[in-house]
């Protein structure tokens, strides 16, 4: 272990803490301060390499952390107090750990002589962490202070990423010790596999040569490893059809011909019909989620399965595979090209060619169609409309329901890292705070959220912190008046009985973003979403609140329903 | 259960650092999956600590248990030792009724299970037995609840035999 920073008087803990965050390279650090934290708030006031966004809720410091990091390829930062601040913050800590998401969140602790006292604000933040994070570190004295913060970098960023959380006593904050910041850290229990088996990469490439039913199913392990370019050239290669998850789009250009969709319970026909016909699926970096898989019993009945993960324990956990590769993708990918480049074996192209024509009749379905000629506002008309006149080209954030759904169907990525939303743990009031993030990571970009009325009043009170930072969010509100998921399984399983799913006394969402000093829109007729969406994005400047009145009775379609095969869809 | 589960002793080695005991229960609790022994304790390197759990399930539910043991930071290296031949003993302290003709009945039976009295009192003693969790099992129903006062065991320790090692 090398030391990069010079030695010299002893500092506080505190002044250790932000020269470790500047060593670190951190730019944005999410926040909300407390008095376990306040010796650190007190080094930061000092100094200006980091700055220090205010949030107005630690879950939303969480969630903007995630979308800086899923935006980007540097880890999110987050501090807050203890005790509430922590337990407010879990949330936000469960989302980025089943997302996968690289993220350091530094919580403040009583002082050490207090600890199991039931203290003022004092909470067990590592035993309440513990099961949701990838690790997570008490600091318990100065002199480790440093090389814990190294560590808990080197550990959210490598390997399958994760949130860590680092414990620090506000004792620790002010005893001194001299700086050290170390360059590297070794953790002798831990050593990703980053290079896949050379002899299991070749099987996987005489398998991967021998399918007359290819599908390429890939998931937010590309986005997270950085490895569309590789993907993208790989399924060329080739010439197969490929399918990303809800994690994963973006990871393969949607406008590509290769390209099927989505797969999964709202994921396209052709998709899941390829996925349930097919005798080779090759899966990249996607960990067979039950809502891609359906009922796992029905499961691809036909398929040799190959499994690309840098995550052994992903391998084989849901479905069993032939073929299981543990590496990251992007390393596994090259070396997957490598093989298929220096191989003269070239895939059966008559049984390609058929294949193609029956995912083509697959896709003659045309499942994504919806009426346009009503004269209610069709909320996948809005997210089509955004799609359109964004080029395909903004970073889109979604909170969680229907329009979360509506917004990957209808908003085809032809770029990884564009697409911000809570996948596994699908929690409303991810959608405006992650939007937050992305915009401090991307400051000239054109950063929606899509929402409905229920998720976006989970989080609303960062309509306050985007006025302070005078982030230029356009907010699409696809306002049905319902909590449109929970009201469409009321409506398919429950007999219509609408138990709670109704929201009553919404808020005048245009006052309430005129009160935050933002841009409020009311749009009710279908004729004037275009002039809208249009006129919001000219104001670059400025966070418009766009509040369209929506079909109240509109489902996702289509549907896998729980229990079903993906063969099983309900279409429109 | 399952009537595929079939008992496993997986060895671990981990860091010997407060709470790396608690990842390691929580693991199998949050995902469902049993204990039925666990014993732990440091290692001839201090800083490390070697636990042996036993545990139950089909060859799926334990491949899935190695791997996410595997995964958490604090585990260096394991073993599921019941893969190949191993060592398995467990240590008992039982303390018996010894009155009357029971007196000379449970010092005989300790013999012949190889026991040793470690405590003797006008009306009990303390036998210490060493052996397969079996063993220990039929020590207990040999004796009967009429003379069991009491039982402690340390759950199974076992190692691999032969050039089979769990190091670091």
């Amino acid at each position: 272990m090398s030391s990069s920073a010079s030695a010299g008087d002893p500092i506080t803990g505190a002044e250790i803490f932000v020269r470790s965050l500047q060593e670190q390279g951190v730019e944005h650090l999410f926040g909300y301060p407390g008095g376990a934290v306040l010796h650190i708030y007190d080094a930061l006031y000092k100094q200006d390499k980091v700055q220090h966004v205010l949030v107005r809720h630690e879950q939303a410091a969480v969630h903007a952390a995630e979308g800086y990091a899923k935006s980007t390829d540097k880890p999110g930062v987050v501090l807050v107090t203890s005790g509430p601040g922590a337990t407010n913050a879990v949330t936000g800590i469960a989302d980025a750990y089943m997302d996968s998401v690289p993220l350091v969140v530094f919580t403040g602790q009583v002082p050490l002589p207090l600890i199991g006292n039931d203290a003022f604000q004092e909470v067990d933040t590592i035993g309440i962490t513990r099961p949701c994070v990838k690790h997570n570190f008490l600091v318990k004295d100065v002199k480790d202070l440093a090389t814990t913060i190294k560590k808990a970098f080197f550990i959210a960023t490598s390997g399958r990423p994760g949130p860590v959380v680092v414990d620090i006593p506000k004792d620790v904050t002010a005893h001194r010790c001299v700086f050290d910041y170390p360059e590297a850290v070794e953790v002798r229990s831990y050593n990703p596999n980053v290079k896949g088996h050379p002899g299991q990469i070749k099987r996987a490439v005489d398998l991967i040569l021998s399918a007359k039913r290819p599908m390429i199913y890939t998931g937010g392990g590309i986005i997270l490893d950085h490895a569309a370019a590789e993907l993208t050239e790989f399924a060329r290669i080739l010439g197969y059809p490929v399918t990303n998850t809800l994690m994963g789009l973006g990871g393969f250009p949607a406008s590509d011909k290769l390209s099927v969709g989505m797969l999964g319970m709202h994921g396209t026909y052709e998709a899941n019909m390829g996925m349930h016909h097919s005798d080779v699926l090759i899966a990249i970096g996607a960990r067979f989620d039950d809502r891609v898989t359906g009922n796992i019993e029905k499961f691809c009945p036909h398929a040799k399965i190959v499994h690309v993960d840098i995550d052994p324990a992903s391998i084989s956990k849901n479905v069993k595979v032939d073929i299981p590769i543990v590496g990251g993708v992007k390393s596994v990918l090259g070396d997957l090209i490598d093989v298929l480049k220096s191989t003269a074996e070239r895939p059966d192209a008559d049984a390609l060619a058929a294949w193609w024509e029956q995912i083509d009749e697959w896709r003659s379905a045309d499942c994504l169609r919806f009426d346009r000629d009503g004269d209610v506002i069709k909320p996948q008309f809005v997210v089509e409309t955004l799609w359109k006149l964004t080029e395909g080209d903004a970073f889109v954030t979604s909170d969680v329901g229907q329009h979360q759904m509506w917004a990957a169907q209808y908003y085809p990525f032809d770029k990884p890292n564009r697409w911000i939303n809570s996948g596994g743990l699908g929690t409303m009031g991810f959608g405006m705070p992650s939007a937050m993030g992305v915009q401090f990571a991307h400051p000239d970009a054109t950063v929606c959220t899509i929402t409905g009325e229920g998720s976006i009043q989970m989080n609303i009170q960062e309509l306050s912190t985007c006025r302070q930072y005078a982030l230029p969010l356009k907010i699409l509100n696809l306002n049905n008046g319902y909590l449109g998921m929970v009201r469409q399984w009321q409506e398919f399983f429950y007999q219509g009985r609408y138990a709670m799913s109704y929201m009553e006394s919404l808020p005048d969402f245009v006052k309430l973003a005129e009160a935050y000093g933002h841009v409020g829109m009311q749009i009710e007729k279908p004729g004037d979403v275009e002039g809208a969406i249009r006129e919001a994005l000219a104001m670059k400047d400025r966070l418009v609140f766009m509040n369209f009145l929506t079909d109240p009775t509109e489902n996702v379609y289509p549907m896998i329903p729980a229990g079903a095969g993906q063969n099983e869809m309900i279409l429109i | 259960m399952d009537r595929n589960s079939d008992r496993h002793i997986i060895s671990i080695l981990m860091e010997n650092e407060s709470g790396a005991l608690s990842r390691v229960s929580g693991l199998f609790s949050a995902r469902g999956y049993n204990i039925e022994a666990l014993t732990v304790a440091p290692t001839e390197d201090p800083s490390v600590s070697r636990m042996t759990l036993v545990t139950r399930g089909t060859e799926q539910i334990i491949e899935q248990i190695t791997k996410q043991l595997n995964k958490l930071i604090d585990v260096i290296k394991l073993l599921d030792l019941t893969q190949d031949s191993h060592i398995e003993r467990e240590h008992m302290l039982i303390k018996v009724r010894a009155t009357g003709s029971a007196r000379e009945e449970v010092k005989r039976m300790a013999d012949i299970f190889r026991g040793t009295v470690v405590d003797v009192t006008d009306a009990s003693y303390i036998i210490e037995l060493t052996g397969s969790p079996s063993k220990l099992d039929a020590f207990i129903d040999t004796l009967g609840a009429k003379l069991v006062l009491e039982t402690v065991r340390s759950g199974p320790l076992a190692i691999a035999r032969g050039g089979r090692r769990l190091a670091i």
